[in-house]
């Protein structure tokens, strides 16, 4: 068994999500106690350019499959390929990033190998000698700590934002290996037929600045100042359960445990009582700010700043005054 | 038509948790209760048992201790057939890999199944792993993240779904038989009716036991396991509550919290 970690870069329409940069960094640095090369994965049709770009922000090796099988993420033939690299090559560990595509693949490839596959992980440290993940379990109201003691490679997926992105360097040299698919077209059972993208651009789970509206908000309409709150940071739109429910806004804003988990840099709640179910999809956000008419909502307690208002009130004040900083 | 729907029972979400220094985990007075997330996938089924008139045989199937009837009984009053509870000593601290093998043993042994339904994922391991584990295993379609059903074609062997990624709404067409790991928004659960509960107090749980699956103790509990859990503590307490903003109006109030935002360097 080696001492290599693979590193699968995922990669939608030629752009590579960001926990990928980020679990190549965490490789690059468990790799410095493994003493390994770090291998990045990337699959897909035309992708040529992203060999390099997987170097620069810290591949040793790229092993590059590139080919019309491979256009659209499927389980089928990127789960057969991974895991025949795998079996080729025998590297110590796998990591992906836990997006839903990744927390397919990861999972599909350890029934492969009948290995272990640790997902969902915020953090990932060696301690005597054994590499352990940290994992929110029960909705974030608990952590815990897992490891693949024995089977090879462990794998593990990683939740976004929860470790740094490494800064590219163009200058990285590194060794591109060319693959080629182990399946072909009429072995693969699922056909992509189409994709109808989510309008309102930024993805909740990479955004580094979220704002989120609850039942606080009213109506449909209600939503309007906090959208052009996170127009002006540049933000994704979140939204608590009952506004959803309501009907004011689509289910793909929700934050929460049966929502998305987000982690951003800041976390803006906008009359939302903080609930329990929608602290789990939001609490590790590094700064939260509650905007609240009642003093005694929950959110208060997890808040690092809040302003007690009305948030027709505050929510405008506030991209106003934010309009006149940034500017 | 026989559909499948796999679910796990676990505490209710908003039961208080404690944790103690050994790392066991309890929710005091809480009930066990159907894992949130496999409603949606028991609903779906009797959906589409609704859809085929009726024809469609839907069986609910759990891996896990005397627990695990509360809901398999919860299931079966939602309108299930047939319920069976898989368990073994043998199995206590299975992961996923040794969970998926169980349930993939189970599904063999009955056959005949067109479609394997999932919740999408434990609300207290929080994996998200079984559904496509079961399905790599098996060898059948992984649908996972499914918000809807567009087409079923039992006869032509055929499924269309519509699946919930990051960038939007996939559209995928797949052979039977295959597995559909569903979110929520694809349905909303019904309520065990009155007459459903009363069937699910006289229903028969039979168990499958290892023996029965024919699995050996290689493959399941830890020694079948890939995953070890080292520890569960509880997350760090945050100190203090929010810093509470007070300012004459509003605006200078906004203010305030755009310098301690610009302050802390997350804008
Ligand atoms: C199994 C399960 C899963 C769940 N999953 C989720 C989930 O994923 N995500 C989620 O969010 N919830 C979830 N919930 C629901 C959760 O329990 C709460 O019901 C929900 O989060 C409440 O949403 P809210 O804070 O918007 O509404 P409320 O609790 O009604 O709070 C509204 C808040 O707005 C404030 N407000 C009202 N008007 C104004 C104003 N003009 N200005 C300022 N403030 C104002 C009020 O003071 C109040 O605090 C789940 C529940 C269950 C049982
Ligand atoms: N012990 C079990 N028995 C039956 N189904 C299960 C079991 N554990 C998990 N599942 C199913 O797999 C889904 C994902 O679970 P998990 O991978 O544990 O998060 C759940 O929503 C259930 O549908």
């Amino acid at each position: 068994m080696g001492n290599d970690i693979f590193v699968w870069v995922e990669q939608f329409r030629g752009e590579v999500a960001l926990p990928s940069w980020e679990a190549i960094g965490t490789a690059r640095r468990l790799g410095e106690t493994l003493g390994g090369q770090v291998c990045a994965c990337v699959f897909g049709s035309g992708v040529e350019g992203l060999a390099q770009e997987a170097i620069a922000y810290g591949a040793d090796k790229v092993f590059l499959a590139d080919d019309p099988t491979l256009a659209d993420f499927r389980l089928e033939p990127y789960a057969a390929l991974l895991s025949s690299l795998a079996r080729e090559h025998s590297p110590a560990l796998i990591l992906m990033g836990a997006t839903s595509r990744g927390r397919d693949l990861g999972p599909a490839v350890a029934v492969d190998l009948e290995t272990g596959c640790v997902a969902d992980c915020t953090g990932l440290e060696f301690e005597g000698g054994q590499l352990l993940a940290t994992r929110p379990i029960y909705a974030g109201k608990l952590l815990s700590t897992c490891a693949v003691p024995e089977k090879r490679p462990a794998i593990f997926t990683t939740r976004a934002r929860a470790f740094p992105k490494p800064e590219p360097d163009d200058g990285r040299a590194g060794e591109v290996v060319r693959v080629e698919p182990v399946m072909k077209e009429e072995e693969i059972g699922c056909k992509v037929t189409g994709f109808w993208e989510t309008e309102g651009g930024v993805s909740l789970t990479d955004a580094a600045i979220i704002v989120s509206g609850g039942r606080g908000v009213g109506g449909p309409e209600g939503f309007e100042p906090v959208r052009e709150l996170a127009s002006v940071l540049n933000a994704a739109l979140g939204a608590s359960r009952a506004a959803v429910d309501a009907g004011w806004i689509p289910y793909e804003h929700q934050v929460g445990q049966t929502g998305k988990t987000v982690s951003p840099d800041l976390y803006i709640a906008c009359g939302i009582s903080g609930a329990i179910q929608h602290q789990a999809g939001m609490r590790t956000s590094k700064v939260i700010v509650a905007i609240n008419k009642d003093p005694e909502a929950p959110i208060f307690q997890l808040a690092h700043y809040g302003i007690v208002g009305d948030l027709f009130k505050v929510v405008p004040a506030l991209t106003a005054a934010l309009k006149a900083r940034l500017e | 038509m026989h559909i499948v729907v796999c679910i796990k029972q676990t505490p209710d979400s908003a039961a208080k948790l404690t944790v103690d220094e050994a790392g066991n985990v309890s929710w005091g007075e809480s009930p066990i209760i159907i894992n949130p997330w496999d409603e949606y996938a028991v609903e779906e089924a009797l959906l589409i048992k609704e859809r085929f008139g009726g024809e469609p045989k839907v069986t609910v199937v759990s891996m896990g201790p005397e627990e695990a009837l509360e809901a398999l009984k919860h299931a079966i009053a939602m309108g299930c057939d047939e319920a069976v509870r898989i368990w073994d000593d043998g199995f206590a601290g299975s992961d996923t890999l040794a969970t998926s093998y169980v349930l993939a043993k189970a599904i063999e042994r009955m056959g005949d199944v067109d479609l394997v339904l999932f919740g999408k994922s434990a609300i207290d391991s929080q994996t998200g792993q079984v559904a496509v584990e079961v399905a790599r295993r098996l060898g059948f379609a992984p649908l996972t993240y499914v918000i809807k059903i567009a087409e079923l074609d039992p006869e032509g062997g055929a499924i269309l779904v519509e699946r919930l990624l990051e960038e939007g709404r996939q559209g995928v067409e797949a052979p039977l038989p295959a597995v559909v790991g569903t979110v929520k928004g694809i349905n909303e659960p019904r309520y065990p009716s009155f007459m459903g509960i009363r069937k699910a107090t006289r229903a028969e749980y039979p168990v499958w036991t290892a023996a029965d699956l024919g699995v050996g103790p290689d493959k399941v509990g830890a020694a079948g396991s890939g995953v070890r859990w080292e520890r569960i503590f509880p997350p760090p307490a945050r100190e203090g509550a929010a810093e509470i903003i007070q300012a004459e109006t509003v605006e200078e109030a906004a203010r305030v919290l755009v310098d301690k935002l610009l302050a802390e360097k997350v804008i």
